[in-house]
């Protein structure tokens, strides 16, 4: 009995960003890292094939993070002390770009500067041809001079600036605007916060192609359904033609997972925990996973063998 | 989806005779499709008329259930391809699977061991659904000793494996009075199946590489008599899987095309196809081993997906006691969302430190979205503070709020005067380190 397959169609389309610039570009990236363009809900081929695959991205510090699990220390191990060893070594585990986090104080444990966050963001680019992305440490009045200064000596980059939020920017996004880099927009799990400052940021005629969406899930356990379903109706509004939704997304599974109970901790915990490392790893790619299946564009990932299984994934759900 | 009143009108005998307590056959059909009144009032509607009526008042996907012994496992019912349109109504069943080719007490160890898993999350008790057992032997005897020797050391449902209805059957003689799940009638083979699941009152999984060749078979076997079924696409990767498990749960909730109106089976081979096999769309999951630093989070996010968006679980705000603490004990504060509120108890709790845990009212949110959303504030916490009488069970008058909502601090203080208000940690589990350095 031949089955007649019902296919969607849909007047609206997913923004196509592009970040990183090769030398030809005004940049000095080997490569560029395309995504968006969705004309469907992803991997559905028989319908719209996704004109770019989801990319997997390695977050770095620019000092070794003490506070992380123990696990994600063994494994990356002594490059951790140095961001440029540790982008090659993301390079080198399979990352598609880099997402260097700064930090709110120095190794000496003074307050960051901006010469020092400018130095640890061109140590990277020298270290590595993968594109980039600088976010601040999460104060406002610190992201804000410390990002200016980061875009000015990397004009011409396409760096990915982050994070905007709605009590904090303003300055983020005219660095950008002025030095030709990217934000990335954050919100907490809900559609209309969404809108709302990508409305905000495109009335500073920043354009909207240089704009990706963090639409903050919560780890697998910790909220992760919260984010997965703002992630869906965010996208069915984009492909139904709301212009403020139509970024890609960006989501920090890495961040969500390994600060859970389950990442961190290896004693005191119920057996039926079962092992440590392996639980710890499944955390953070079930929970990577599943927001690849609620249409992910660029993942952040912390542990190296995450990265490989993800982007396994994403080989297998791209060629249906 | 249900037919409309004019739909509906059309099968009706149109004779107005007044019969059914109606005026009209119209009136009368319109009640129907309101579901207010039940078709059986009507004495002269024809059998093929209600034949019709019963096939689209159906669910748009069966509802298969799979019973051993008190124990459970059911899955169809579904009506909504994304959770957030309505919800997600039942979670797939998790299963594992051993082989024949086990020596028989390593078979029953093994099972026993998935059997007696269970973990708290959230203070629900989550654990394994069943086991499948594949006969890779295809020996009979041997599928049938099997078995018998999993039932000796486990209540739940079973699903059985092999292409050969003559080894099921053997196996089905030790699991009378069940409704176990046969896998699986194919082209080959379905008369036989088809005949063997009639008879042995179990479901029938469908296994085809195609929607056509699957559309084709249950059909063919429905008129046989056989109504519970399962399909099983088989795909060859990840993304075959996705594509051919949406397409049948839209044809099934869009098109309310029946050939393909039933649950689905995966047998993941990853933990990433075990994770798209919960968020899309599978009705009964088979897992190849049982461990457990994989199955807990996957129960972990079966739960999750299947919690019905318009109730988030919540606690009942109140002040709690944790290590039966004294009055001079420290006094945190916190909101009723289940994971925030769990995540609190269950880190002070294993400390083995004493305190109290007032949970205030934010209407089910997390710390965070709560406070964004405006609905965990200074006066809210002070609010919960004076209704549950806090002062008169503390003897220091000492809050701890959480770390996200330090900015509260100074409000707080202000709504209550008299109280030292300290800023905790921002996560649960430095909760301990804090409460043994700072306090």
């Amino acid at each position: 009995m031949p089955v007649e397959i019902p296919k969607d169609t849909w007047p609206g389309a997913v923004r196509t960003v592009t970040l990183g610039a090769t030398p030809a570009e005004g940049g000095t990236r080997t490569r560029t890292v395309t995504v968006g363009g969705e004309k469907s809900m992803p991997y559905l081929s028989f319908e719209n094939p996704m004109p770019n695959k989801p990319v997997v991205a390695a977050e770095i510090r620019e000092l070794r993070p003490e506070d992380w699990s123990k696990i994600l220390l063994e494994a990356w191990g002594s490059v951790m002390d140095d961001p440029a060893q540790w982008a090659k070594a993301a390079e080198a585990a399979g990352a598609e770009m880099i997402v260097l986090a700064l930090s709110a104080t120095g190794k000496d444990g003074k307050p960051a500067t901006p010469e020092k966050a400018v130095a640890s963001v061109k140590a990277v680019l020298s270290a590595t041809g993968l594109p980039l992305a600088v976010f601040g440490p999460g104060q406002a009045e610190l992201d804000n001079t410390l990002l200016v200064a980061v875009a000015e000596a990397s004009k011409g980059e396409r760096l990915l600036l982050g994070i905007c939020e709605d009590k904090n920017y303003r300055t983020i996004v005219a660095t950008a605007m002025a030095n030709g880099h990217l934000v990335s927009a954050r919100t907490p799990m809900d559609v209309n916060l969404a809108k709302q400052l990508n409305i905000l940021i495109s009335d500073m005629g920043f354009p909207l192609d240089r704009v990706l969406m963090d639409p903050t899930t919560g780890a697998l356990g910790y909220g992760i359904e919260y984010g997965f379903s703002a992630m869906e109706r965010l996208r069915l509004a984009a492909l139904q033609g709301d212009a403020m939704t139509q970024q890609p997304m960006l989501v920090t599974p890495g961040f969500e997972a390994w600060k859970t109970k389950e990442a961190k901790v290896g004693e005191g915990v119920p057996e039926t925990w079962g092992d440590w490392s392996r639980r710890g790893l499944n955390w953070e790619v079930l929970t990577a996973i599943a927001l690849l299946e609620s249409c992910a564009d660029i993942l952040v990932l912390r542990h190296p063998e995450s990265i490989r299984q993800v982007k396994q994934a994403i080989l297998e759900l791209m060629a249906a | 989806m249900a037919l409309s009143g004019i739909q509906i009108y059309k099968l009706l005998p149109h004779t107005n005779c007044k019969e059914c307590g109606f005026p009209t056959c119209l009136a009368f059909a319109m009640k129907l499709a309101a579901k207010q009144v039940e078709l059986s009032a009507c004495p002269y509607v024809t059998p093929e008329s209600k034949a019709q009526l019963a096939e689209s008042a159906a669910p748009p996907i069966r509802l298969v259930s799979l019973k051993a012994d008190g124990h459970e496992a059911k899955a169809g019912n579904e009506v909504v391809l994304y959770r957030h349109e309505k919800t997600f109504y039942n979670r797939p069943g998790l299963f594992v699977k051993v082989s024949d080719s086990l020596e028989i007490e390593a078979l029953k160890s093994q099972v026993s061991l998935a059997n007696a898993f269970a973990v708290n999350y959230v203070g629900i008790e989550l654990s394994l659904d069943g086991f499948a057992v594949e006969s890779t032997s295809s020996d009979p005897l041997k599928f049938a000793a099997a078995v018998q020797a999993i039932r000796q050391v486990t209540k739940l449902p079973l699903i059985l494996i092999n292409r050969t209805p003559g080894v099921l059957a053997e196996g089905l003689k030790h699991l009378a009075g069940e409704n176990p799940l046969l896998y699986a009638a194919d082209s080959a083979n379905w008369e036989a199946m088809a005949d063997l699941a009639k008879t042995s009152s179990a479901s029938l999984v469908v296994a085809a590489s195609s929607l056509d060749e699957l559309a084709d078979l249950t059909e063919k076997i429905k008129a046989r008599d056989v109504e519970n079924l399962v399909l099983h696409p088989e795909a060859k990767t990840l993304g075959q899987e996705l594509v051919l498990n949406t397409q049948i749960r839209r044809l099934a909730v869009k098109k309310n095309f029946r050939p393909l109106g039933f649950p689905t089976l995966a047998f993941p081979k990853t933990p990433s196809a075990a994770v798209q096999a919960i968020t899309k769309y599978a009705g009964f999951i088979v897992l190849d081993q049982f461990t457990p630093e994989l199955v807990y989070p996957l129960l972990v996010l079966r739960q999750n997906i299947y919690t019905d968006p318009q109730k988030p679980i919540q606690v009942q705000p109140g002040l709690y006691e944790i290590n039966t603490p004294r009055p001079e004990d420290p006094v945190l504060v916190t909101t009723n969302f289940s994971i925030t509120y769990f995540s609190v108890a269950n880190e002070v709790e294993g400390s083995g430190l004493p305190a109290w845990l007032l949970v205030t009212d934010a209407e089910g949110m997390s710390v965070l979205t709560a406070w964004a959303a405006g609905k965990f504030d200074a006066e809210r916490i002070a609010k919960s503070v004076r209704s549950f009488n806090v002062a008169e069970k503390v003897s220091r008058k000492r809050l701890v709020i959480p770390g996200h909502v330090a900015v509260l601090s100074g409000e707080l203080e202000e709504e209550l005067p008299g109280w030292e208000i300290r800023v905790g940690p921002r996560e649960a589990v430095d909760i301990p380190a804090f409460m043994k350095m700072a306090l």
